[in-house]
């Protein structure tokens, strides 16, 4: 509670975290509330600007452009947040394990980071999603793996720092296991730090998703999803500007949200803003 | 010295290596081979065996990677089978037209940030830095092709000022391609300024606060001076490697950017290249790409070195 009292206590936590609720509590209640059947096709339909019958218009295809967009972000939000928890558990096993560890696991793991930070990744998940399929778990164990290795990096550095602590050292010389130095020890301390990189993590594995969904390699088509919305309605943007628009607005707004309330987390646990990475 | 620039263009070749033969294997690693997936599932058996003599090499993936990385050096990335041209071909023009785009954004994009940085480091937690956070937050986290299909929107199709979306032939030179480089540049550029001003304004706060600047400002010079001749040269040091660190993203960026706007270049490629299944060029761009982050990172690293004279006596 004080936790969330502090977040509330910041602007920008306060915005953040109002919103993201705002989006959260649309998607639970989206099918129970959505006007229309957001796969429905009409031919007498198509185009529409926005009226009484459908708030936001029709597309290209005379589907209700309102049902779509409150469905629109469930199977993005979902994927990610999979592959967010998978990043997390992987890379923060991951770092923890080889910082405490050192030697060659901890060299292998620092090459393949570094690797990975050569590699345009995002070429490496379409590769795998346009060759290996890109349904839901291919998406999810690849965006994992990719983040993985940067939230092992941030893990890492963390570990480093308390491996030099005296209760750790305490633990070491009562002869405790390494499992259980990492479990007990070290990994309530990582709690924090892997908790808000996770969630910075959602919301730009968000971003990118919804770019992959975009360029038509993300969520599949019947399945109603903000990427593929933009897709679809920008080759119509003369006519119907709000079908792009709206899809638009309820990505970036999302990914505002969830951005936001990570880092007003961040500062409500009061953590060293160094040991956290700040970008995509 | 010496020695530390050798030991970081190793480094960088390591990598290359490294980055290279993760796509190589990757790629051999995929379903089915290159020629089951260029000629489509109604391939008949003869011809599939043609092409497999053709192009397909036998042996272990090492010996596979030796010889591609081999070729690869003299410039030979290998034959296109689907576009039937040897893809440094299909590359060349296309890394002209990616980097005249990024070379554009980058001349729009970083002497705004910093001096919009600046600004906002000086004025912390004013009015205007609250406007410029703002600026940055929607700059990060709006995507690369949302941020593009509203510039479309706006400049293209409500102002009518720029052309939306390019019709260029993809092999279309320079000297057409000038007039839709504007707005694809500008959707790069706004993206990479928020991007690199967060990090001028956090530098410049931390140099702000070190003791340095106290005793400069104690010593009676003026404030412009104490920002300019001491704050400056030690902020953006940091700001410039790891601007260059986030090159990766701004290759990403490019790919989408690219693609909304139908621009020809490398970004495009990559993206026809996956949706047509052709495996050689794929392989060949990822190849490029990875080339120029580990070259940029590399001059990067060496700018920081010749600039910062702490660093020149570093014993590593």
């Amino acid at each position: 509670m004080t936790v969330v009292r502090a977040i509330l206590a910041q602007p920008s936590g306060a915005i953040g975290l109002g919103l993201l609720l705002l989006h959260l509590a649309a998607m639970l209640l989206a099918p129970a509330i959505v006007p229309q059947d957001p796969a429905r096709q009409s031919a007498a339909a198509m185009f529409l600007g926005p009226s009484a019958q459908h708030w936001l218009g029709t597309d290209h295809l005379g589907r209700d452009v309102l049902s779509r967009v409150l469905l629109g972000g469930r199977a993005a939000a979902m994927t990610t947040a999979a592959a967010a928890l998978v990043a997390v558990i992987w890379g923060g096993l991951a770092g923890m394990a080889a910082a405490y560890r050192g030697g060659w696991p901890d060299e292998v793991l620092m090459r393949l980071m570094d690797a990975f930070q050569a590699v345009p990744w995002l070429l490496f998940v379409m590769l795998v999603a346009a060759f290996v399929g890109n349904s839901a778990p291919v998406l999810i164990a690849v965006l994992g793996f990719c983040y993985g290795l940067q939230t092992a990096r941030v893990a890492r550095a963390a570990t480093l720092d308390l491996v030099a602590r005296d209760f750790v050292w305490a633990a070491k010389a009562r002869g405790e296991p390494m499992a259980s130095v990492l479990w007990r020890e070290i990994l309530p301390n990582l709690r924090n730090i892997l908790l808000v990189d996770g969630a910075m993590e959602w919301s730009w594995m968000l971003l990118w998703f919804s770019a992959l969904s975009f360029l038509g390699l993300g969520v599949s088509p019947p399945t109603p999803d903000w990427g593929l919305m933009i897709a679809d309605a920008r080759l119509y943007l003369t006519v119907i500007p709000w079908a792009a628009l709206a899809p638009m607005i309820a990505l970036s707004s999302f990914i505002i949200a969830i951005n936001l309330s990570a880092e007003a987390l961040g500062k409500a646990l009061g953590l060293d803003r160094a040991l956290l990475r700040e970008t995509r | 010295m010496l020695g530390f620039v050798l030991r970081r263009i190793a480094t960088g070749v390591a990598t290359l290596v490294a980055v290279t033969f993760l796509m190589f294997a990757s790629v051999a690693a995929l379903p089915g081979d290159l020629c089951a997936a260029s000629l489509g599932k109604g391939a008949t058996q003869g011809a599939l065996a043609r092409c497999r003599a053709e192009f397909v090499e036998e042996g272990p993936l090492l010996a596979r990677y030796a010889a591609w990385a081999g070729r690869a050096v003299t410039g030979d990335l290998g034959r296109s089978l689907l576009r039937r041209k040897p893809v440094a071909e299909l590359i060349a023009p296309r890394i002209v037209n990616t980097f005249a785009l990024a070379a554009l954004a980058a001349v729009i994009a970083f002497p705004a940030a910093v001096a919009l940085g600046v600004l906002a480091a000086i004025r912390r937690d004013s009015p205007l830095d609250l406007v410029l956070s703002a600026v940055t937050l929607i700059g990060m986290t709006v995507p690369e092709f949302v941020w593009a299909t509203f510039l479309v929107l706006v400049f293209a199709i409500w102002l009518g000022w720029l052309p939306g979306i390019s019709l260029l032939p993809a092999g279309a030179g320079l000297a057409q391609i000038l007039p839709v480089i504007v707005t694809p540049a500008l959707a790069l550029a706004f993206i990479s300024m928020a991007h690199a001003m967060r990090l001028v304004r956090s530098a410049m706060i931390e140099e702000l606060q070190s003791p340095y600047v106290r005793m400069a400002r104690l010593r009676g010079l003026p404030e412009g001076r104490v920002i300019r001749a001491h704050v400056l040269p030690n902020a953006l040091l940091p700001a410039i490697g790891i601007i260059a660190l986030q090159f990766a993203w701004l290759l990403a960026g490019v790919v989408v950017v690219e693609v909304v706007f139908n621009y020809p270049g490398l970004g495009r490629l990559t993206m026809d290249a996956i949706a047509d299944r052709d495996l050689t060029l794929v392989l060949g761009v990822a190849a490029v790409l990875a080339l120029i982050y580990v070259g940029v990172t590399l001059m990067a690293d060496l700018a920081m070195l010749w600039l910062n004279p702490r660093l020149r006596t570093l014993r590593t």
